[in-house]
């Protein structure tokens, strides 16, 4: 499964604007989740999880370097997150409904943050990108 | 499903929604985003491009015509499958939608409300907006049930 260049070019091109602040958003996504879908903070009892707790912030910014990781490997996804996706699946067995909800609170957040570019073609881009991320990470998840 | 606050703060929110714009919006960019939504609206036209959905004059009035009802759910939080029924029967009877299509309009909504509102679309706020949008898309797959 591979990504569209019209796809590719555009998850780069917002991936560049929000330069260093990824780990911010994708924070700010993981903190929309646990707020949103209160059953999501299973998975990080051993956390802080108080508003603004920098065990969060912590995880956050390693979903946002493993976000960058994935938007500059998109021709081998499964390879470049095989490691995340045995810790995931086999160690953590995070169900992949969990991807799906973080996915979308990305989603409210970029659209938040950047409404001016969030159209509805970036955010179709967006869909496809987060969902090869899933697939990768998740493959059972279909 | 809200309590008095969480439902004053939703209907505060939504009362600045330009509901005609909102709709028209929320529906585009369901069928760009997930296009094998466009079966359900083949009579719309072209639907081809997102230029073409966000010109589709009848995607704008469809888009109103869904949001409106949300709306008068909205009023009805306490008995969403009463305020819903006729709906329900219509989308799962005779139009044959699969439920996960409610959920997907749902959250496209959200995010339309998040883009919109930006910093004051909160955490709190969006999770009394995805209780809304969870209980309308119960109310429209009951008849399936």
């Amino acid at each position: 499964m591979v990504l569209a260049p019209a796809d590719r070019a555009a998850v780069l091109a917002l991936w560049r604007k929000l330069g260093t602040n990824v780990g911010i958003y994708t924070t700010e996504a993981l903190e929309r989740t646990f707020v949103a879908f209160p059953s999501s903070k299973a998975y990080f009892l051993h956390l802080n999880l108080s508003p603004g707790s920098a065990q969060v912030r912590a995880h956050g910014q390693k979903v946002a370097d493993a976000l960058t990781l994935a938007v500059n490997h998109l021709d081998d996804l499964p390879r470049t997150l095989s490691a995340l996706r045995e810790l995931h699946t086999h160690k953590l067995r995070v169900d992949p409904v969990f991807f799906k909800l973080l996915c979308h609170c990305q989603l409210v957040t970029l659209a938040r943050h950047y409404p001016g570019d969030f159209s509805p073609n970036m955010h179709a881009s967006l869909v496809k990108f987060l969902n090869h991320v899933i697939s990768a990470l998740a493959p059972s998840s279909g | 499903m809200l309590s008095a606050e969480e439902k004053a703060a939703v209907t505060t929110l939504f009362g600045k929604v330009k509901v005609d714009e909102v709709g028209g919006e929320a529906l585009g960019r369901l069928l760009v985003v997930y296009p094998w939504t466009q079966r359900f609206f083949e009579s719309f036209g072209d639907l081809s491009t997102a230029d073409a959905v966000f010109g589709n004059p009848k995607v704008k009035a469809h888009g109103k015509k869904v949001l409106d009802s949300f709306c008068e759910g909205l009023k009805q939080l306490d008995d969403l499958k009463g305020a819903f029924a006729s709906l329900s029967e219509l989308h799962c009877d005779k139009l044959h939608v699969d439920p996960e299509n409610f959920k997907l309009l749902g959250n496209v909504l959200v995010v339309v409300l998040a883009r919109r509102f930006g910093s004051e679309f909160t955490p709190e706020l969006q999770a009394n907006f995805q209780k809304v949008v969870t209980g309308v898309a119960n109310a429209l797959a009951h008849r399936y049930h």
